[in-house]
């Protein structure tokens, strides 16, 4: 039990938390060594002033005039962005990790096969974001994409232009995205049930559960913190996706499949306008502040020493 | 109850149902590996293709051909005429960016873990604010910093850009690495009369290798995958990387598709490589962290 509590968000927390602070509380540090402490945080502090607080800071100044959220409200453009965004990130997150979940489950399986298809389905991880959405791009191109061609063999069926709609456009962004990072919360979901200890499991068979008994009152409690912390994490990762729209869909037609983070470069580069760019990200603060505050607290309560 | 129905299955039809459920998982497995592969198979497929046969229609190339390759490698074409520096810029900075976030993560880390300093909860609280705040979300204002600081159209915003949201990872995993190596060892040391320095040195990074493993590997994928903060500092093609040449090739209608998908490949394969090579560190490195991006 205590491998899970260590390496992942499992399990009674709170308890660390006291032990540590009571073991941080004792001693301080005096004269040579607190100046060689003080040095070795130096850089880290150098770095977050620097390339983090200070952009912060400028991007809050940039977009605190109030006229540019009235030219926001008043752009049509940047209602269908916020529709987007919520279906982007609610569907992206939602089915992929639910669908990670269960994948994780059937490469719990043993058999040399199943490695092996592991070994591919992981692929889509190693292989860079542009490569791979430039690839997509052109898989569902109607005219001459290998889907409709693949579809066409098959069944003498000639398929849609996908990307020339808003909802099918937004839908392959939001496959491809799933497709791409799948594999990665499949692998840390699958790394959280290996850490479920194999007595458990003895010990529900032992009373009679069932296999799906076993799913519900051995693998999804201990696993409900993990995968919400990613859960939490995966929104936040979507909500700042920018490769995806810009490389399947290129945020077209008409910029009617673009998501908040496209649009704000959008605003500042293609259109010269920074401020409203910054002020279109901003909007997004009101999701992004307390779910920031629920992940800081969960990743340290996960951590125990932080 | 359930358990006792199952008892009471014919040996037979428990057969059935293994087979039936083993068949089902292999149908998974099938359409998996199909799911995970189509786009990878289409970009080879789009690479081997002769100009003129990628818009046949065809799901195999009629004559496949390597000249895609063969332009790329000789920067035969005008989006790819500095390709090779390019690709050596991507270099430098997924190494530059590996090194800075090891140096400093480690550092952070050893001195917030281990010799506690105080208020050393603000430093990892920081970092782990940057984890958790979208990096292109930052992307405007950071531009106008670089512009401030002069930097812009050089390696090393970039370099900064990545090393910025890469060094809270390193600090994360770190921290959790680090309370497997006993104190005592640290605490032995300073009584032999090793200052912290030593220490560091000689005792905490030997210890940390194989976080340092993990968290390098990342660090130099991250960076060599990194799109927005590439694109938006980098504008002249002596000091763009690879990331930047590929995605020029969307700003024409007229791109041939086979050179950017050769082009597409050639840019993958290093990071593919690293990621089989190291993929068991990394996997430990997950593990580690419980969740990572």
């Amino acid at each position: 039990m205590s491998v899970t509590q260590q390496a992942l968000p499992v399990g009674p927390r709170g308890l660390t938390a006291v032990a540590i602070r009571r073991r941080t509380g004792g001693r301080g540090l005096y004269g040579a060594e607190h100046l060689w402490a003080v040095a070795f945080a130096l850089p880290y502090a150098i770095i977050f002033l620097a390339f983090v607080l200070y952009p912060i800071g400028y991007g809050l100044w940039m977009g605190s005039d109030p006229a540019l959220y009235r030219q926001l409200y008043n752009d049509p453009r940047y209602l269908t962005v916020v529709v987007n965004t919520l279906v982007y990130v609610g569907i992206g997150v939602n089915v992929k990790m639910a669908l990670a979940f269960m994948l994780s489950g059937f490469f719990m399986r043993k058999g040399w096969w199943v490695k092996g298809v592991l070994v591919i389905f992981i692929l889509p991880w190693a292989t860079p974001a542009l490569p791979a959405y430039m690839s997509i791009h052109w898989f569902l191109n109607g005219q001459w994409g290998m889907l409709n061609n693949v579809l066409y063999l098959l069944t003498g069926i000639d398929g849609p232009v996908y990307l020339n709609s808003h909802w099918m456009g937004l839908t392959a962004n939001i496959g491809a995205y799933i497709w791409k990072n799948l594999p990665f919360w499949t692998v840390i979901l699958l790394a959280g049930r290996m850490s479920i200890p194999q007595e458990l499991y003895e010990a529900a068979a032992v009373d009679g559960a069932s296999g799906l008994y076993r799913l519900t009152h051995v693998t999804m409690p201990l696993m409900a913190n993990l995968y919400v912390v990613c859960v939490l994490l995966d929104t936040v990762f979507a909500l700042g996706d920018f490769n995806a729209t810009t490389f399947v869909s290129g945020g077209g037609p008409a910029m009617s499949t673009e998501v908040l983070a496209t649009l704000g470069i959008r605003y500042a580069y293609t259109l010269s306008l920074p401020r409203l760019g910054v002020a279109e990200v901003m909007t997004a603060l009101p999701v992004l502040i307390p779910l920031i505050f629920i992940l800081m607290r969960k990743l340290r309560m996960s951590e125990g020493q932080l | 109850m359930s358990v006792a129905r199952t008892r009471r299955l014919a040996p037979w039809r428990y057969r059935m149902n293994r087979r039936l459920v083993e068949a089902a998982c292999m149908a998974l497995g099938f359409v998996l590996v199909i799911w995970s592969l189509a786009p990878i198979y289409n970009m080879v497929v789009i690479a081997l293709s002769e100009h003129g046969d990628i818009f046949s229609g065809t799901v195999w190339p009629e004559n496949p051909t390597l000249n895609s390759f063969y332009v790329v490698a000789t920067e035969g074409f005008w989006y790819l005429e500095r390709f090779w520096l390019q690709f050596g810029n991507s270099f430098i900075v997924g190494l530059s960016t590996m090194f800075l976030t090891l140096l400093i993560g480690t550092l952070a880390s050893f001195t917030v873990g281990r010799m506690r300093l105080r208020n050393g909860w603000m430093l990892t609280n920081a970092a782990l604010m940057t984890y958790v705040i979208p990096a292109s979300f930052l992307a405007i204002p950071f531009y106008r910093i670089m512009q401030i600081y002069g930097l812009t159209n050089h390696l090393f915003s970039v370099i900064a850009a990545i090393t910025t949201f890469a060094t809270p990872y390193a600090i994360f995993i770190f921290s959790q690495y680090g309370k497997s190596i006993p104190m005592e060892l640290d605490e032995s040391a300073r009584i032999d009369g090793a200052n912290p320095l030593q220490i560091y040195l000689f005792i905490y990074l030997p210890l940390m290798a194989p976080a340092l493993v993990a968290v390098g590997t990342y660090a130099l994928l991250l960076a060599w995958n990194e799109y927005l903060y590439n694109f938006l500092m980098l504008s002249t093609p002596d000091s763009m990387t690879v990331a930047v040449a590929l995605a020029q090739f969307l700003n024409s209608d007229e791109s041939p598709w086979n050179y950017m998908m050769a082009t597409a490949i050639v840019y993958a394969l290093p990071p593919m490589v690293i990621y089989y090579m190291f993929r068991q560190n990394m996997a430990a490195g997950l593990t580690m962290g419980g969740v990572k991006g």
